[in-house]
C-alpha cells in the first residue's frame, strides 16, 4: 500500500510513531496528483512546493520532540472558495481568476496552526453555484470512480481529491448540499456541519444564511478529526455559535443500540431512482441489526424546500456577488465607455452562465412588489421546514435519506437543463434550510458501479451523534478506499 | 402674480450623522477623519471577498442615547438591512442600514424660533454605514476611491415634513447638532463632514391641508447651505407653480457654490434597492438594564439648560443662548458654578466677553485650552476681592492661556495686586494733588473732569495698581 492511500487517521498515527515522515506522505500524494490529476482536475492551483516545505517544517518540529497536534504533516486540499493568504483564490471563476486574499479564513488560520500541509486549492462550480462542478470557468472535474461522470458539485474537486488519492482530507463548502451529494457521487464521507458550528468569516460567500465549510475524508474518523480542527466560535463571525466544542475524535461512541433511526417517506417517494432506494434502505435494515430502532417519519414540507431554497440563495446570492464589479479586485473588463459599462461589461463578461441566471432570480424575487410574493414566503417556508425537523427530532435521534435522487450522472447530461439539475441537490437542500448538521457516506455501488450515498441528518450539534451512527455503519460495512482512476 | 407669501414652505430632513466612536461600525479599523487615502481600511471595510461584518456595540449605544434624547420610542428588537447599489465608494455594492425596522422611531425635537417653541416630529433615527469618496483627478484622467470613509458608523435622523421655512430648518440642524455635542457621540465638525443632510422640499397654498410634490436634494454640507437650498428650491417650486406648471417628483443636487441645484434623477429613475434582512448579523437587542442605564446617564440637554439658566439663575436670554449652544462651553459654565464662590452672571460675562473673544483669535475650543473653570474661579474670585482690577484681570486671563498658570501665580510673578492700603494710597495722591494744582484749582471752579485727569494720574503713579474706586474716594475728600 503506498502512503496516499492511508487514511489521514492511518497516517497521523504512522507520523506519529515516527514509521513514516510527513515529507514523504506529502512527496506520495504529490506524485499521485501528478498520475492522476491530468484525468481528474481536482486542482484549481497547485503548491507543491510549499507544501513540501510545510511537509519538512512539521517533521523538524516532529524530530524536535514537539508534541504536534493529531493531523499536523497530513496534506490536504482546500476548496477554492476558502480565502488563503498569498494563494490565488478564485471560486473557479474567471471574475476572480486573479485574486490573491490579503488574509487567510479562520478555518486556513486553523489548519496552519495545526500544521497541516496545504496542497493547493480544489476545483468547483463557479461559485459554488451548480451540482457537477461543470460550472468551473477552468473546466470540470471528473469523477475518479468513472471519468465520464461528474463527481457532483458544488465541491466536486474536494470530493474527487480524495476519492483519487489526491488528497487525506478537504475543506468543501455547502450551501445546498455541496459538501455531500459530491461525496454521494465519488463514494467518500462529507460532513456539513451545524450552520454557526465553523466560522464562514474567508468563506467568499454565496448565500450567508446557508453557507457552511466543512470536511471531507476517505473515512468517517478522518472527517471527524478535520471536524475537530475547523469548528469552534469565532469573533469575526456574528453568525458563529457561541458554545464549547469538545473533540469528537477518539470520542466517538460507534454504537447504534437502542437509538431510533427517522426514516421520512418524502426521501423514499417519486424522483429517487430504486437502487439508490434500496441501497440506503438496506444500510437503514444494517443499522437495524445494529440495535437500532427504525421509524417511518414524514416531513410533509420538503417538497416545498427546493423552491425556497432556490429563492433564498439566490437573493443573498444577488447581493453577495454585487462586489464583483471591476472596481477594486478581479477581472475588469478590457474596454468600457464609463461606469455602467465598466459594470455591465466586467459582470457580463467575468461570471458565467449559471451564476448570472442565479444573479438575475436572485434580483428579481427582491425587487419591491416581488418581495413579498417570493423572499418572504421562502423565509416562512424555511420556518416551517425547521419546525417539522425539530418535531421529528423529538422522537428521532438521526434521520437517515438518500444522499441524492440518483448516482452521478454523466458530464453534459444536465448542463443544459437547469431544473434537472437543481433536482440533484433535492435530498441535501432541507439540511442547510434548517440550518443542521448532515453526513454523506458510501453505502454500496449501483450497477454502473458508481457510489450510493446515505445521508445521517442530525439535530442542531449534534456531529458527534452523527459520526458515531457513521462509524457503526462504517465499521461494519467498510470504508471505499482511493478509486483506481482509469 | 402671486406673492411668495401666498405659499407655505413644507421641508423635511434627513441628516446623518457620523458617530465619535472609536473603532468603525463593522470592524476594528480607526474611526479618524483624513489621513493617507486608502491608509484607514482592511479587509472588512474594502469589501473583500469572504470577510465578515461584526457591529461595534457603541454604535448601537451611541444612536440610542439619541433616540432617548429625541423622545424616541426604542426598538429594542431590531435588525439592519443590505441597501443594494453600485456605487465605486460602496465596496460591497450594498451599505448595511436598517430598512422597516429602524432602533429608533416617533421622538420629536423642540425648536426656538422668533421666540417661538415648536415641536418638530422625528420618525425615526437608524444606525448605517458610511460609504468612501471618490477623487476625480485630471491628471490621472480617470477616478480614484478613497476608502477611509467606508464603515464609519452614521445614524440618520428622519424628520416629519413639520418644517415650514428655512429658518426653522436652520434652528432644527442647530439644535440636532447640539444634541449630538452634548452626548458626545458626534464630533459635529461639519468641515470634515461629520454631520449632512438631505433636503425635502414641496410648496403649497397657504391653507391647503394636502402636500405639494416634494423634491429631495442631496449633497447639502452645511447648515447655511441648507438655509439657502430650501429657499433656492421654495422659489423654484413656487415658480413652476405660478406659470401654471406641476412639480416634478424628482432628486436634485445642490451646488452650494452655484446657489443652485440640478436635477440627478426624476421619478421614473427612482432606484429599487432591493431591501432585505443582512443575513451576516444577528437581530440587535438592547437590554433593559442598558435603557435604563442610557436614561439616567442622559445629560441635561441645551433646551433644560436654556430653562435653568434663564428661569432659576436669572440670566439674559442672549447670556443662556449663547452659553448652551456649545456643550463644552456649558459644561464650563456649570462647573465653575459648582466650584462656587463667583456669581453666574459674572462667570457669564467672563466666558461671553474675553473668553470668547480671545478663543475666536486662538480659534480653540475652551476644552483645548489651560483655562480650567477652577482658574476661572479664581480669576473672578480675585477680582471680586478687589486683590486685582478688571483690567489685570484680563491680563491675567491672557497669561492664563498663554502660560498655562494659575492666576495667583501670574498675580504675584507680574505684580499685578492691586493697592487698597488706605495710607499707601492717600500718600500716592497727596503727590497727584501737589503736582497738579492747576487741575485742582479747575475742579474747584466747577470743571468736575479734571477729576478724571487727577484719577489717571493716580493710576499712572501706582502703575495701574491702586483700587480705582479707593483713589476716587480720596480724592473726592481732598479735593472737598
Amino acid at each position: 500500500m503506498e502512503l496516499f492511500e492511508l487514511t489521514a487517521s492511518a497516517l497521523s498515527e504512522k507520523l506519529r510513531r515516527g514509521e513514516c515522515s510527513s515529507v514523504e506522505a506529502t512527496q506520495s500524494v504529490l506524485s499521485r496528483i501528478q498520475a492522476t490529476e491530468d484525468k481528474v482536475h481536482a486542482y484549481v492551483t497547485l503548491d507543491g512546493e510549499k507544501a513540501l516545505a510545510a511537509a519538512e517544517e512539521t517533521d523538524r518540529l516532529r524530530a524536535a520532540g514537539e508534541s504536534l497536534p493529531p493531523l499536523a504533516g497530513v496534506p490536504i486540499g482546500i476548496k477554492d472558495n476558502i480565502c488563503t493568504k498569498g494563494l490565488r483564490t478564485t471560486c473557479s471563476s474567471k471574475m476572480l481568476h486573479n485574486f490573491v486574499p490579503p488574509y487567510n479564513a479562520t478555518v486556513m488560520e486553523k489548519i496552519y496552526a495545526n500544521h497541516m500541509v496545504v496542497l493547493g486549492k480544489l476545483n468547483m462550480d463557479e461559485f459554488a453555484m451548480g451540482s457537477s462542478c461543470e460550472t468551473s470557468y477552468f473546466g470540470p472535474t471528473k469523477n475518479p470512480q468513472n471519468l465520464d461522470y461528474i463527481p457532483g458539485g458544488s465541491s466536486g474537486g474536494s470530493a474527487a481529491a480524495v476519492a483519487a488519492g489526491e488528497a487525506y482530507v478537504t475543506l468543501g463548502s455547502d450551501t445546498g448540499g455541496s459538501i455531500r451529494q459530491p461525496s454521494g457521487c465519488c463514494g467518500v464521507v462529507g460532513l456539513k456541519p451545524t450552520y454557526g458550528a465553523v466560522s464562514r468569516y474567508g468563506l467568499i460567500a454565496f448565500a450567508s444564511s446557508l453557507d457552511q465549510i466543512g470536511p471531507l475524508g476517505r473515512s468517517v474518523d478522518d472527517v471527524a478529526m478535520l471536524y475537530d480542527v475547523i469548528c469552534g466560535h469565532d469573533e469575526r463571525d456574528a453568525t458563529s455559535a457561541r458554545r464549547e466544542y469538545a473533540p469528537v475524535y477518539g470520542n466517538l461512541d460507534a454504537s447504534v443500540q437502542g437509538m431510533t433511526i427517522g426514516l421520512p417517506k418524502e426521501y423514499f417517494g417519486e424522483g429517487i431512482e430504486e437502487e439508490v432506494k434500496t441501497a440506503v434502505l438496506a444500510a437503514a435494515e444494517e443499522l437495524r441489526r445494529q440495535g437500532a430502532v427504525l421509524k417511518e417519519i414524514s416531513l410533509p414540507s420538503t417538497d416545498y424546500a427546493l423552491p425556497a431554497y432556490y429563492i433564498i440563495s439566490s437573493a443573498e446570492a444577488s447581493s453577495n456577488l454585487a462586489r464583483y464589479d471591476g472596481i477594486k479586485y478581479g477581472y475588469r473588463a478590457a474596454e468600457f465607455d464609463n461606469l455602467i459599462d465598466l459594470y455591465e461589461t466586467t459582470r457580463s463578461e467575468g461570471f458565467g452562465r449559471e451564476v448570472k441566471r442565479r444573479i438575475m432570480l436572485g434580483t428579481f424575487v427582491l425587487s419591491s412588489g416581488y418581495y413579498d410574493a417570493y423572499y418572504k414566503k421562502a423565509k416562512l417556508t424555511q420556518q416551517r421546514i425547521a419546525a417539522e425537523f425539530d418535531a421529528a427530532f423529538a422522537d428521532c435521534d438521526v434521520i437517515l435519506t438518500p444522499a441524492a435522487p440518483s448516482t452521478a450522472f454523466r458530464l453534459g447530461e444536465r448542463i443544459g437543463d437547469p431544473l434537472k439539475m437543481y433536482a440533484a441537490d433535492l435530498c441535501t437542500v432541507p439540511v442547510n434550510i434548517a440550518g443542521l448538521p448532515a453526513m454523506v457516506q458510501p453505502c454500496g455501488r449501483a450497477k454502473n458501479g458508481l457510489p450510493i450515498g446515505l445521508q445521517l441528518i442530525g439535530a442542531k450539534f449534534s456531529e458527534k451523534t452523527l459520526l458515531g451512527v457513521g462509524k457503526a455503519y462504517e465499521t461494519a460495512t467498510g470504508a471505499f478506499g482511493v478509486a483506481a482512476v482509469k | 402674480m402671486r406673492n411668495e407669501m401666498d405659499y407655505e414652505v413644507v421641508i423635511g430632513l434627513e441628516t446623518h450623522a457620523e458617530l465619535s466612536t472609536a473603532t468603525k461600525i463593522f470592524c476594528g479599523c480607526k474611526n479618524e477623519f483624513g489621513g493617507e487615502p486608502n491608509s484607514h481600511c482592511c479587509p472588512v471595510c474594502t469589501g473583500m471577498p469572504g470577510t465578515l461584518p461584526i457591529l461595534n456595540k457603541k454604535v448601537v449605544e451611541y444612536a440610542t442615547r439619541m433616540g432617548l434624547a429625541l423622545d424616541c420610542k426604542i426598538n429594542q428588537v431590531c435588525k439592519q438591512d443590505r441597501k443594494n447599489y453600485f456605487y465605486p465608494d460602496l465596496p460591497k455594492a450594498y451599505q448595511i442600514s436598517q430598512f422597516d425596522i429602524p432602533l429608533c422611531e416617533n421622538g420629536h425635537l423642540d425648536i426656538v424660533v422668533g421666540g417661538q417653541t415648536r415641536r418638530i416630529g422625528v420618525t425615526r433615527i437608524h444606525i448605517e454605514e458610511d460609504a468612501g469618496k471618490l477623487q476625480h483627478e485630471e491628471e490621472f484622467g480617470g477616478s480614484l476611491v478613497d476608502y477611509n470613509r467606508c464603515g464609519v458608523p452614521l445614524i440618520e435622523i428622519v424628520s416629519e415634513p413639520d418644517l415650514r421655512s428655512a429658518e426653522e430648518a436652520k434652528a432644527y440642524l442647530e439644535m440636532l447638532k447640539q444634541i449630538l455635542q452634548y452626548l458626545d457621540i458626534s464630533d459635529c465638525k461639519m468641515q470634515e463632514g461629520s454631520i449632512r443632510c438631505d433636503v425635502n422640499v414641496s410648496v403649497r397654498r397657504r391653507g391647503e391641508t394636502a402636500f405639494g410634490t416634494r423634491c429631495e436634494m442631496k449633497n447639502v454640507n452645511s447648515f447655511s447651505a441648507a438655509y439657502r437650498a430650501i429657499e433656492f428650491e421654495a422659489k423654484r417650486q413656487i415658480h413652476i407653480l405660478e406659470r401654471g406648471g406641476t412639480v416634478e417628483q424628482e432628486t436634485r443636487r445642490w451646488d452650494d457654490v452655484k446657489g443652485q441645484s440640478t436635477v440627478m434623477r426624476t421619478k421614473e429613475d427612482a432606484q429599487d434597492y432591493r431591501y432585505f434582512p443582512e443575513p451576516d448579523l444577528m437581530t440587535i437587542i438592547v437590554t433593559d438594564e442598558e435603557l435604563q442605564r442610557y436614561r439616567e446617564e442622559m445629560p441635561e440637554l441645551p433646551g433644560a439648560k436654556y430653562r435653568r439658566y434663564t428661569e432659576e439663575l436669572g440670566l439674559p436670554a442672549y447670556d443662556a443662548g449663547i452659553l448652551v449652544e456649545s456643550a463644552t462651553r456649558a459644561r464650563f459654565f456649570d462647573e465653575c458654578l459648582r466650584i462656587g464662590g463667583c456669581k453666574p452672571k459674572a462667570v457669564s460675562n467672563w466666558l461671553l466677553g474675553d473668553i470668547l473673544k480671545v478663543l475666536n483669535e486662538l480659534d480653540r475650543d475652551i476644552a483645548d485650552t489651560p483655562l480650567t473653570p477652577a482658574r476661572l474661579v479664581e480669576l473672578i474670585k480675585l477680582i471680586d476681592a478687589k486683590t486685582i482690577s478688571n483690567t489685570a484681570g484680563k491680563t491675567v486671563l491672557d497669561a492664563i492661556i498663554a502660560e498655562d498658570k494659575d492666576p495667583a501665580a501670574i498675580v504675584k510673578e507680574k505684580g499685578l495686586a492691586q493697592i487698597s492700603d488706605a495710607s499707601a494710597l492717600e500718600g500716592i495722591v497727596d503727590e497727584v494733588l501737589a503736582a497738579n494744582q492747576k487741575s485742582v484749582e479747575d475742579y474747584r471752579a466747577g470743571k468736575t473732569n479734571a477729576l478724571g485727569f487727577l484719577m489717571g494720574q493716580a493710576m499712572k503713579a501706582s502703575r495701574g495698581q491702586g483700587n480705582p474706586q479707593m483713589f476716587r474716594e480720596l480724592l473726592l475728600k481732598k479735593l472737598g
